[in-house]
């Protein structure tokens, strides 16, 4: 992963600075260069210090028995606690889960977004009101969302069990759990979807809309044919962006559910082999297999599906 | 002509409606239950039948509330700065500096912002406890700017490429150095858009859950979302709901009041990094 996303921008340096030439500088350009470094030094350390080398920590963990209620006896183990894992139906059924809340929130997500994009965008009146509205799940604290939730769908206590048959609790079923981890993910970061995919829409020229509107086209023409392939870069930033965070997902499931019939995330196993069972390596393993998992999906989006990198433009020159 | 229109307000009128709804449904919820008396906290209705303080009185006096919310406050505060300070410094070398490496460190805040939080949790819970900073403010100080960088770099470059910089180049002219011009024209135009980023950052480290759950053991640094999760009854039979309904009362309504002053500029900034690039 590191060395994909940092290919581009070694090739980059030297070429930029093989045009310039060493010898060529002058006293502005090295002092600004020299400037940039130094501001970006503080930065860079910290994000290099906090993660890098961690996550390098995390692999050495992974390759020890290191169990934290005998920490004198920690030894190595070479790649058993990954074996230990891969063979273990806890972690596919984890990795079923993910995946499946993965994908039905996104997809749900991106359906739901656009429509409220599109509201935000054709609104007559009222844009404002909406546009408040929809910011009020993204600033909420998941975990309070969640345990309004949580409440709600808790049968005696709450107003939405108790529109339902009597005698179910939605949350202790699987599968209705899941539709519930996924709703209350869908509630909290459809606004973020909208507002990305409501800037990408505000790049789409007016002009060749009306026209396609002129030649006789219908809005369902013209939000296919015209609208989303313009909107295609920023609907990918958005995708790669919530795909990555709903991989991640871990705050709605242990309040709503606590992992519990096997409801659980790969983070939520993650975080129980860590925190419940005390296994630092197996705990380990868990967190470099869910990187590379990330790592992999990062990699399909932007080589595969030419997502952008935000921030990635072309340098002024 | 005019029933056509009128349908047409109509129609938008109940779409706004909606979504008003759709947002405020979970909230109005958890509010009502915090103003439940504790006789009818589990009736189930949507409205409480007898209004009552009495959640918020009983989370307040105690100390393990109270001691959390201190917690949220200061360490949010803190990592916000420190994030929005450094971010500053490196928004403004990636806008409008020429240097080596400037793809390498968007690249590197890119990778950072996909990064899976439960894979540091191991690795810091580890090191945080070799070093001693383990259930301190510091120990969750330290992962949450560092998380939260990447959103300031992003957002605070896409604000700073908006600014007038012929300001800049003028002082230049008039012999400031790059730093003098950085300091004197250009901070006070951004300060705005720095402004956004902290509220941006301070939201992300406000929701925080994962880190502050599993890098603290004891009331010493355990934030609120942390908190509210080991809240238990006054005794053994009643369940912590109406406290617990209060407790996320009392962290919501800072951010909302927050996100209603300020939602012009939330929206620019959340939008700002992600796509003008």
């Amino acid at each position: 992963m590191t060395t994909s996303a940092s290919t581009p921008a070694a090739s980059g340096a030297p070429t930029a600075a093989g045009r310039q030439g060493r010898a060529g500088l002058s006293e502005g350009a090295r002092q600004e260069r020299r400037l940039g470094l130094l501001l970006c030094a503080p930065a860079v350390i910290v994000m290099v210090a906090v993660t890098a080398y961690p996550i390098a920590y995390a692999i050495y963990l992974s390759l020890q028995r290191y169990d934290l209620r005998f920490p004198g006896q920690a030894r190595w183990v070479g790649f058993s606690n990954y074996w230990a894992v891969l063979t273990s139906p806890f972690w596919w059924q984890a990795l079923w889960v993910t995946v499946l809340i993965t994908v039905v929130s996104v997809a749900v997500e991106l359906v739901l977004g656009m429509a409220l994009a599109l509201v935000m965008h054709r609104a007559i009146f009222g844009r404002g009101t909406v546009r408040t509205a929809v910011l009020i799940p993204y600033g909420i604290v998941t975990v309070v969302a969640a345990y309004s939730w949580q409440y709600a769908w808790t049968p005696g206590t709450g107003y939405l069990a108790a529109l339902l048959p009597a005698g179910s609790a939605p949350l202790t079923d699987q599968w209705q759990a899941i539709g519930l981890i996924i709703l209350a993910e869908v509630w909290k970061t459809t606004p973020f979807m909208a507002l990305l995919l409501l800037a990408g829409l505000a790049l789409v020229p007016g002009e060749t809309v009306r026209a396609a509107m002129v030649d006789g086209a219908t809005f369902w023409q013209r939000l296919r044919l015209v609208i989303l392939p313009l909107m295609k870069p920023a609907i990918l930033v958005a995708l790669l962006f919530r795909t990555l965070d709903a991989f991640r997902i871990f705050d709605n499931i242990y309040v709503l559910t606590g992992g519990s019939n096997d409801t659980g995330s790969v983070s939520i196993l993650g975080y129980d082999n860590l925190f419940t069972a005390l296994n630092l390596g197996i705990g380990s393993a868990i967190s470099v297999l869910i990187f590379l998992c990330v790592a992999a999906i990062a990699f399909v989006f932007i080589k595969i599906f030419g997502a952008a990198a935000p921030g990635g433009e072309p340098e002024r020159r | 002509m005019m029933s056509h229109r009128n349908r047409t307000l109509t129609g938008w009128g109940v779409v706004n409606v909606l979504v008003v709804l759709y947002a405020l449904f979970p909230v109005w919820w958890i509010v009502a239950l915090s103003f439940k008396d504790p006789s009818t906290l589990s009736d189930g209705n949507f409205v409480p039948r007898k209004w009552t303080w009495e959640n918020y009185h009983g989370i307040f006096q105690t100390s393990e509330f109270t001691r959390a919310l201190i917690n949220s406050i200061g360490i949010a505060v803190i990592a916000t700065t420190i994030a929005v300070v450094l971010g500053t410094m490196a928004a403004y070398a990636v806008a409008r500096l020429r240097f080596p490496g400037k793809r390498l460190l968007i690249g590197m805040s890119l990778l950072i912002a996909m990064f899976p939080p439960i894979s540091l949790v191991s690795p810091l819970f580890n090191i945080e406890r070799v070093l001693g900073i383990f259930d301190t403010w510091v120990g969750l100080i330290i992962p949450y700017m560092t998380f939260s960088l990447p959103l300031a770099i992003y957002t605070l470059s896409a604000f700073f490429r908006e600014i007038p910089w012929d300001l800049e180049k003028a002082a230049k002219v008039d012999g400031a150095t790059p730093w003098q011009a950085f300091r004197l024209v250009i901070a006070p135009l951004a300060a705005p858009g720095v402004f956004t980023t902290g509220i941006l950052v301070f939201i992300f480290c406000w929701n925080d859950f994962l880190f502050a759950i599993s890098l603290t053991s004891t009331t010493a640094a355990r934030t609120v979302p942390a908190a509210i999760a080991f809240f238990t009854g006054s005794s053994q039979f009643q369940q912590p709901t109406g406290s617990i309904a209060a407790a996320a009362v009392v962290i919501t309504v800072p951010i909302v009041i927050f996100v209603l002053l300020f939602q012009r500029r939330i929206v620019a900034g959340l939008t700002a990094g992600a796509v003008k690039g």
